[in-house]
């Protein structure tokens, strides 16, 4: 009897976990806020689709830790987790109808009740027990298909869910384009896909996947067999499209998009700036934000009439920023040269909650303003042509990020940036190597600071205006985030993470309170799931990859002896 | 013996002296023109010594979180600060419905028990939760890996509580029994600051009782001295490490409610800046060494509460009080520079942090 539990044990743990995380999805609120939106318009809604992405996860979860190999008993533990976490939610439907939860729980309301139940309170609520260990059966099913057909499903269903998800930034700008409009008319609606457009994008991704899992290794070779001068022509004909690309983007996407697209570039900015000091030299540092303060608030001071200091113009009042974040990067690194890991993350945050609490101290305030912060920065401007708009600040901070990657890049396989390397895995060592640590050390937090300076700089002049709220803590959790999710000294992965982490909430406003909540539960899935990011440096791939493969190698050797 | 000492002097060291000898003059400075001036009577001072004793005391409290967890696993729990709101945030529901009932009034002694126990029991479980599913698969990454996740964590459960229990501030209910002070020898002294010393002073012998009196302290303190070895001993190193997570949780949500009745509202980021201030206290005593962060949490509270016109409002700074946290951290930055192994000596070796 024992034996057989522990076949379908796993079923009801996941099942029980499933339930968990449904119910804490419904009570933050997040079922409700997210059931405006439509992905298929008026068949799956953004709320069904969280329900049922998380149901799927955990049926996935259930098949894979499956102990038996038979599919019967896989099944079988995915739909026992269905229905478990059906039951979860059908508890929380009883006990919120026995009593008002909502005195203490503020999201359980009674919406909240018809959305869970599909509309119709107890009398539809058994449909739960259908639905759940439907998608749980699905996981199940998935996780015994082959990898291909597996991937296929996975990338075309993730495609359907996030062309819904981003409709309002899809059909706008595909309607731009004339012809193009009459697609976005029958794909979209005002809300979330059309059913035709749904399945004939579901097709359209199912069939280039599945080609490209025939045929891409075929590709992948053929690129390979080019002589080297080949490959070259090839990849700076890809990297000037993209330049082209890049070039006229603000020019289709219209002013919000193009708004969006700064804040994406000026993260891309602070990412790649500690990433220098994080992904290469391996400091973890949580007082970021205030080199970015001081870009920011050194411009103001120097170009504001409000202060009237110096009244400087931008450009003469640029290099002065980014020198001061320069030296400021130097100070604050020089006392805390000897430390390492946990305590250094610490002393810097301590640092920029220093900073942040002085300048808006009114002591200060006859300098930098206060809590009130400094208004009437000038725009930038070169030549008459002034640097207003979101579509004209976009071409600064491309020239910014143009920059700044082109630095990372060039530093990256140099003697200092194989010494930032070397001390990043490990600093003994790469002392008895002849490194001199603290240059290395200073050279790296000096770099840092002159990146996010610069993006304090333009951060300044785009707004017009600095204050002292806009330079918390959050910001340096939140580059610190992009770069972790992106992938640690991955100078692509910075720009994958900004946009997924910055670009992505952005566009979706309306779920704003949920954006740290998202955060934090990335970073922790990151390192659960996957520590070296979504676009890894390659030697991180490498490492990753190697315990991988030592760990196959101890499992195969335990197996033999 | 002063001989070569041109060789041994770096830059570095010359620059550290100088920042430790300004702040030195600084506060120096401001000590004797603060009390040159005598703006303040000793009346004055007495009640910032008990506001900083009884604020010390709940850093204590937090502090003891921190440096055990530190003490099992080397790591900072930076989620700690989410595991101290989490308790009195849940058990305000509990405080208010007595409050609305009356009962508050009527049997004050037995609510607070209550409210102890429920605000307790909450902190114990979200920090049993955060290492069952956070921190235990992590058990042998690279040591930034953790960190990064109870960053993470921190911040996830910081927003899941404000989707439970919404954005705003909750006032808690005000115990008519708590309500003004007592007079002793000529001295006012607030209840609610006695109840807070009191209780934290109770509840801190509990726990240091534990860990030195019992068979289950004697196992985590094993465990925290060497993980290998105890295990071979035949102690379950992983279920000493949730206890460890338990105890400081419990620690974290009854230091939770003393906060809750000193300051008397609870908010989903009430846990931030508490919880920096009880790692500084962690830190200053010496991470990994309880007695050491009990102390570091009284001094930092009293450091604190008379810092800002002891050591500034002489030199005239204008609204003093309003850099009160900056003189914590710095506070955490002086002692993480010059004195990582903390006020009270080392008992665990910063080797590879």
């Amino acid at each position: 009897m024992t034996g057989v539990f522990t076949l379908w044990k796993h079923g009801v743990k996941t099942g029980l976990l499933g339930g968990l995380i449904t119910v804490l999805l419904s009570l933050m609120g997040m079922v409700q806020a997210f059931s405006e939106r439509q992905i298929v318009s008026g068949v799956f809604s953004m709320d069904q689709a969280l329900l049922a992405v998380a149901v799927v996860f955990v049926g996935y979860l259930a098949a894979k830790r499956t102990t038996s190999t038979t599919p019967l008993w896989v099944v079988i533990n995915s739909l026992t987790c269905g229905f478990v976490t059906a039951g979860m939610i059908m508890l929380l439907l009883v006990i919120g109808d026995l009593i008002n939860l909502r005195a203490v729980f503020i999201n359980a309301s009674p919406v909240l009740y018809q959305l869970l139940s599909f509309g119709h309170g107890f009398e539809s609520a058994p449909l739960l027990f259908v639905a759940y260990p439907l998608c749980s059966l699905f996981a199940g099913i998935l996780y015994l298909l082959p990898a291909a057909l597996r991937r296929m499903f996975t990338a075309s269903l993730t495609c359907v869910i996030g062309a819904g998800i981003l409709q309002d930034l899809l059909r706008p700008t595909l309607a731009a384009w004339g012809s193009l409009a009459e697609a976005a008319e029958w794909i979209f609606t005002a809300n979330g896909l059309t059913e035709q457009g749904a399945s004939a994008l579901f097709l359209v991704i199912s069939v280039v996947t599945l080609v490209w899992s025939l045929k891409g290794k075929a590709v992948r070779t053929g690129y390979k067999r080019l002589p080297p001068s080949g490959q070259k022509t090839l990849r700076w004909s890809g990297i000037a499209a993209l330049l082209v690309v890049l070039f006229i983007l603000p020019q289709i996407l219209g002013i919000f998009l193009s708004e969006v697209l700064t804040i994406v570039g000026l993260y891309v900015l602070l990412g790649l700036g500690l990433n220098i000091v994080v992904g290469y030299a391996g400091l973890l540092d949580l007082g970021y934000v205030a080199f970015f303060a001081i870009g920011a608030y050194a411009t103001a001071i120097l170009t504001s009439p409000e202060l009237g200091f110096f009244s400087l113009s931008f450009w003469e009042a640029l290099p002065f920023a980014v020198l001061l974040g320069v030296v400021f990067g130097v100070l604050l690194g020089i006392p805390v040269l000897k430390m390492r890991g946990d305590y250094l993350a610490i002393a810097t945050l301590g640092f920029g909650e220093i900073i942040r609490i002085m300048v808006l101290s009114d002591f200060l305030r006859p300098w930098l303003g206060g809590a009130q912060g400094i208004g009437k920065i000038p725009k930038a401007s070169i030549a008459g042509f002034e640097f207003g708009m979101p579509q004209e600040i976009y071409y600064l901070i491309l020239a910014g990020c143009f920059l700044v990657i082109f630095i990372s890049l060039r530093l990256k396989d140099s003697r200092l940036g194989r010494a930032w390397k070397a001390m990043r895995e490990d600093e003994d060592v790469a002392q008895a190597m002849g490194i001199n640590l603290v240059a290395t050390k200073l050279l790296a937090f000096g770099t840092g600071a002159a990146f996010s300076a610069l993006s304090g700089a333009i951060f300044a002049t785009k707004l017009t205006s600095v204050y002292p709220h806009s330079m918390n803590v959050m910001i340096s959790i939140n580059i610190l985030c992009v770069i972790i999710v992106g992938g640690m000294g991955s100078i692509p992965g910075v720009i994958v993470g900004a946009a997924a982490l910055v670009g992505l909430p952005e566009l979706l406003r309306e779920f704003a309170e949920y954006r740290l909540l998202v955060y934090g539960l990335a970073l922790v899935v990151m390192m659960l799931v996957r520590p070296e990011g979504l676009w890894p440096e390659a030697v991180r791939r490498r490492e990753f990859h190697e315990e991988e493969v030592d760990e196959n190698n101890g499992a195969t050797a335990k197996a033999s002896s | 013996m002063l001989k070569g000492w041109k060789e041994r002097v770096t830059g570095t060291d010359l620059v550290m002296w100088l920042i430790a000898a300004a702040i030195l003059g600084v506060v120096l400075a401001g000590s004797v023109a603060t009390l040159w001036s005598g703006r303040y009577e000793g009346r004055h001072w007495f009640d910032f010594i008990v506001f900083g004793l009884a604020q010390g005391s709940i850093y204590a409290l937090i502090a003891m979180g921190y440096t055990m967890v530190y003490g099992v696993l080397r790591m900072i729990n930076f989620a700690h600060s989410e595991v101290f709101m989490s308790g009195p945030y849940t058990a305000y529901y509990v405080a208010a419905a007595f409050y609305q009932s009356g009962f508050l009034e009527s049997h004050p002694f037995l609510c607070m028990v209550v409210v102890f126990l429920v605000s307790m029991a909450t902190s114990t479980l979200i920090a049993y939760l955060l290492e069952r599913i956070a921190y235990r698969p992590l058990r042998n990454a690279p040591r930034l890996i953790p960190l990064i996740t109870a960053i993470g964590a921190s911040f996830f459960l910081q927003y899941m509580f404000r989707g439970f229990y919404g954005p705003g501030f909750q006032a808690y209910p005000v115990i008519k029994a708590l309500e003004g002070p007592w007079t002793f020898w000529g001295l006012r002294i607030l209840k609610y600051q006695v109840l807070v010393i009191v209780a934290a002073a109770l509840f801190m012998y509990a726990l240091y009782a534990f860990i030195q009196r019992t068979r289950v302290g004697k196992a985590i303190r094993a465990v925290s001295e060497d993980k290998e070895a105890s295990y071979l001993m035949g102690i379950d190193v992983d279920k000493m490490i949730s206890t460890t997570f338990i105890i400081g949780g419990a620690a974290a949500g009854a230091a939770g409610v003393l906060y809750a009745i000193m300051f008397k509202q609870v908010h989903f980021f009430m846990g931030f800046i508490p919880g920096i201030k009880a790692f500084t206290a962690a830190v200053l005593g010496g991470i990994g060494n309880i007695p050491g962060a009990m102390l570091g949490g009284i001094f930092l509270g009293i450091i604190e509460s008379i810092g800002p016109s002891l050591f500034l409002d002489g030199l005239g700074i204008v609204a003093p009080y309003q850099l009160k946290d900056a003189i914590a951290f710095i506070m955490l930055v002086l002692v993480l520079i010059f004195r990582p192994t903390g006020i009270m000596g080392e008992r665990v070796a910063v080797k590879k942090a």
